[in-house]
């Protein structure tokens, strides 16, 4: 598959993804540790994409979406943005709102 | 002086003509950490314009982006923007 392929079907089949150099447990950038700390206080489960395991993605994740860093967050298939905007988002608690509706609407859609 | 902290002020400056435009070179915050291979440095930019009038901080990140163009896939590793207006 075509890597702008996997990476539509990864945000489309995961309402919250973060792609992030590390994982985060073990993150690799502060920028990275600080999107998936505030995206894991939200208190929801959410998918990431450790970019440095996976070289095709790291090349194009940028052109996918036209945003040159990471992380990125997206949800419901669309970029939220990257470190500055999650952490926005996370202190007016916006975040956690749009995070509990993306999840809810999976199970709803899943019953 | 910085040469990379003075070619970002000149392209924002050209492109958003900030009222206020504050830019720190966090590069040696970060230096040799796993995420920082390749050599591009790490920078906040605080920029105060009135182009970013009534646009999402999304849509303000790209106005950056853009006006920083091939900087974003060479000097810039990362780039911390707070965007705001007058």
């Amino acid at each position: 598959m075509d890597v702008l392929e996997r990476i539509k079907e990864q945000v489309e089949s995961h309402p919250v993804v973060l792609y992030m150099k590390g994982t985060p447990q073990l993150p690799q950038c502060g920028f990275s540790s600080r999107a998936a700390e505030a995206l894991g206080a939200c208190g929801e489960e959410f998918a990431y994409v450790n970019v440095l395991s996976d070289p095709e993605v790291f090349e194009n994740l940028p052109r996918f979406a036209d945003w040159p860093t990471f992380p990125q967050l997206y949800i419901n298939g669309e970029l939220i943005g990257g470190c500055d905007i999650t952490l926005e988002l996370y202190q007016s608690g916006d975040l956690q709102k749009m995070v509990k509706e993306a999840m809810a609407g999976r199970k709803t859609s899943e019953d | 002086m910085n040469d990379r902290v003075e070619q970002i002020r000149a392209r924002l400056s050209a492109a958003l003509s900030p009222v206020s435009l504050e830019i720190e070179d966090d590069s040696h915050l970060h230096a040799g950490h796993a995420g920082a291979r390749g050599g591009g440095g790490h920078f906040t930019v605080h920029i105060v314009s009135a182009a970013f009038e009534g646009k999402p901080p999304l849509a303000r990140h790209r106005l950056v982006f853009d006006a920083l163009g091939d900087m974003m896939q060479k000097e810039i590793h990362a780039l911390s923007i707070k965007a705001s207006t007058p």
